[in-house]
């Protein structure tokens, strides 16, 4: 057993001329949704070409468990774009997993409030629960998003080890695991999909990969009781999105999911302090009820999402997916899961599993998402400036509003549409603002607002 | 048992009811289907008369010739009962192929499995020219 990363010939690591075994050995670690979508699409490229594979997958959390314990945290939106390609794929979500099918955004700020319809009018982005919901919910009332990819992947022939795992290191060049229930194993492929909340990322570090785990920062998430009849009339089926003159925050949003309200705070650090100031401000007032109080118990944590990639997500035998890997800035986590999962399937399937196969073929997604974070974040700069002052808040609320009326084509509605709700790159939402008549109706609007405004 | 009303809000797509017509037989189409719940047929116009070609399930797409060709909706689908339906646009799925072009890869495999059908159905009709049952629906989609 030694902690040096292995060095073999690329023409030795490809699966299907692997000497030693007549059968694929495979570990997953982590069953979320990068786990899981690696798994189907592993199983089913292998069956594809005739690879006879054995994938173990390493997942310790039970998702019918409710509340923290059995929830990989997230706000749970599902992208329209991902609904979209996972219906191609043949992966329908049901509405037993579907807590709420969403058809609007409704962008509030202290200038006013306006909905941006989906460009369809149609029920294309899904919240979810990822695991079977807040603490304290009946039993049994959804079913847990991750539950049901996982499903999908036994479905495939995975195989699910309820144990976490607690080391790694090499056995003749290959990925030894140890459990801390004892159980170990020598595979011939390790993928890691075990996000970035957690400790499993040490794991890693003396192997010898040069791996470096993502950054990251610390967000807010809370699941409100607010009953079926409340959540219609005050939150509807729209996702309520907040842009707020608050130092710190981000992004903020508001994701009905049937009797429940799920509050998700995205920026620096946030802290009790930031959350008393959004909670207690009076655009989200507005959305609820009369005299809401923020109960004394209710289901809340605290998970950290990803703010920038990992270095060096691979090496020989080893890829790292997901968050682990690299996600997109913000947005559609999920989708990226997707995306970096099935980049990594068809790698190891198609090409094989050494460093350069990964990249040759694997790198360029992780690049391209790179890319367009940096393009995100120039967005999200911004957006932060329009946060900032009040006359481009009504300029951007005037367009909206305007647009939405049927006057003139929607562009300010599409840049948030595909901002909010993750369904373009960032590269897209740049391009769309680079048209001359989005910055022309911007700065007319903005003039506007400038003129209006009361002289001290 | 799931709670009935907690997946009242969770349905996908666009609810068609009874009769209500999806797609157009000679219409430009830039999007394809998935049915999410319920049913629909497809039809085709044949002078006068309409065809029936096929009847399709949950989980099962429709459209999708208008992801690879610019032609017009080679038929008209119409809902069976209340139908939910997904649609998946052009643009997004070509971006999409664009990036992971396995992505295609279960819509070929079912419309070569419809082109074998319709062969068959083909064959059989040119065989037993006079027998109108010989051609087995469920061939071909718009
Ligand atoms: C506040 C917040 C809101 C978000 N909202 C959204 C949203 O609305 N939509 C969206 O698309 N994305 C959202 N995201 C991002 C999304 O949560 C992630 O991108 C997504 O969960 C990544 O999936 P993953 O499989 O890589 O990791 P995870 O979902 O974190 O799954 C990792 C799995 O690995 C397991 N694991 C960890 N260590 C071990 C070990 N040692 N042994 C075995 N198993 C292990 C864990 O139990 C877990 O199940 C949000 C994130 C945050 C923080």
């Amino acid at each position: 057993m030694s902690n040096l990363a292995p060095t073999s010939s690329p023409s030795t690591l490809q699966l299907g001329h692997l000497e030693s075994h007549s059968r694929v050995r495979v570990a997953v670690i982590g069953g979320g949704p990068a786990g899981s979508f690696f798994s189907y699409f592993f199983l089913e490229l292998a069956e594809r070409v005739g690879l006879d594979a054995q994938l173990d997958v390493f997942e310790p959390k039970n998702y019918a468990r409710g509340g923290p314990a059995g929830c990989n945290m997230c706000g749970g939106v599902v992208s329209e774009s991902l609904v979209q390609m996972l219906a191609t794929e043949g992966i329908n979500l049901p509405a037993t997993v579907v807590a709420q099918a969403i058809d609007s955004y409704v962008l509030h700020m202290d200038v006013g409030v306006t909905r941006i319809k989906t460009p369809l009018q149609e029920m294309r982005i899904a919240a979810v629960y990822r695991g079977a919901g807040p603490r304290g919910a009946p039993e049994n009332t959804w079913s847990s998003f991750d539950h049901f990819l996982l499903d999908r992947a036994v479905a495939k022939g995975a195989r699910v080890v309820p144990e976490r795992v607690q080391s790694v290191t090499w056995n003749e060049s290959r990925p030894q695991l140890k459990t801390r229930e004892g159980t170990s194993g020598t595979y011939d492929f390790l993928v890691v999909a075990t996000g970035v909340n957690g400790a499993a990322l040490k794991m890693f570090e003396g192997l010898g990969l040069n791996y470096q785990p993502p950054g990251t920062s610390k967000t807010y998430i809370a699941e409100f009781f607010l009953g079926r009849e409340t959540m219609e009339k005050y939150l509807g089926h729209a996702m309520h999105v907040f842009l707020l003159n608050l130092p710190r925050l981000e992004f903020a949003a508001l994701i009905p999911k049937g009797d429940y309200l799920t509050f998700c705070l995205l920026g620096e650090n946030i802290d009790e302090a930031l959350v008393q100031s959004f909670l207690n401000s009076a655009e989200v007032r507005q959305c609820l009820p009369p005299g809401w109080q923020r109960p004394e118990k209710f289901c809340h944590c605290s998970p950290r999402i990803t703010t920038s990639g990992a270095v060096h997500p691979f090496g020989d035998r080893v890829v790292f997916i997901g968050d682990c890997g690299m996600a997109r800035l913000y947005k559609d986590g999920i989708g990226s899961a997707y995306r970096t999962a099935k980049a990594a399937a068809r790698t190891a399937v198609m090409e094989g599993i050494a460093r350069g196969h990964f990249h040759r073929h694997f790198r360029p997604l992780c690049e391209a998402i790179r890319r367009d974070n940096l393009v995100g974040k120039l967005i999200f700069a911004f957006t932060r400036q329009i946060q900032h002052h009040r006359f481009a808040r009504q300029a951007m609320l005037r367009m909206i509003t305007r647009e939405q009326q049927g006057c003139g084509a929607p562009r300010m509605s599409m840049v948030l549409w595909d901002t909010f709700s993750g369904s373009a790159s960032y590269g897209d939402v740049f391009l769309r603002t680079l048209h001359p008549f989005f910055w022309c109706r911007l700065l007319w609007e903005c003039l506007r607002s400038l003129r209006a405004r009361p002289l001290n | 048992m799931k709670q009935e009303h907690a997946m009242e809000s969770g349905n996908l797509g666009k609810i068609y009811r009874n009769g209500e017509v999806i797609i157009m037989q000679g219409e430009n189409g830039d999007c394809m289907y998935v049915i999410q719940v319920g049913e629909v047929e497809v039809l085709q116009r044949l002078g006068s008369d309409e065809v029936r070609l096929a009847v399709l399930a949950p989980g099962d797409f429709f459209g999708e010739m208008a992801l690879f060709e610019r032609e017009v909706r080679s038929a008209t689908v119409r809902a069976i009962g209340e139908a939910r339906v997904l649609t998946v646009d052009k643009r997004t799925f070509m971006s999409r192929v664009h990036e992971d072009p396995s992505l295609a890869y279960r819509l070929v495999k079912i419309m070569s499995q419809r082109l074998r059908r319709l062969n068959a159905a083909y064959t059989r009709v040119s065989a037993h020219p006079f027998n109108q049952s010989a051609a087995t629906p469920s061939a071909q989609t718009p």
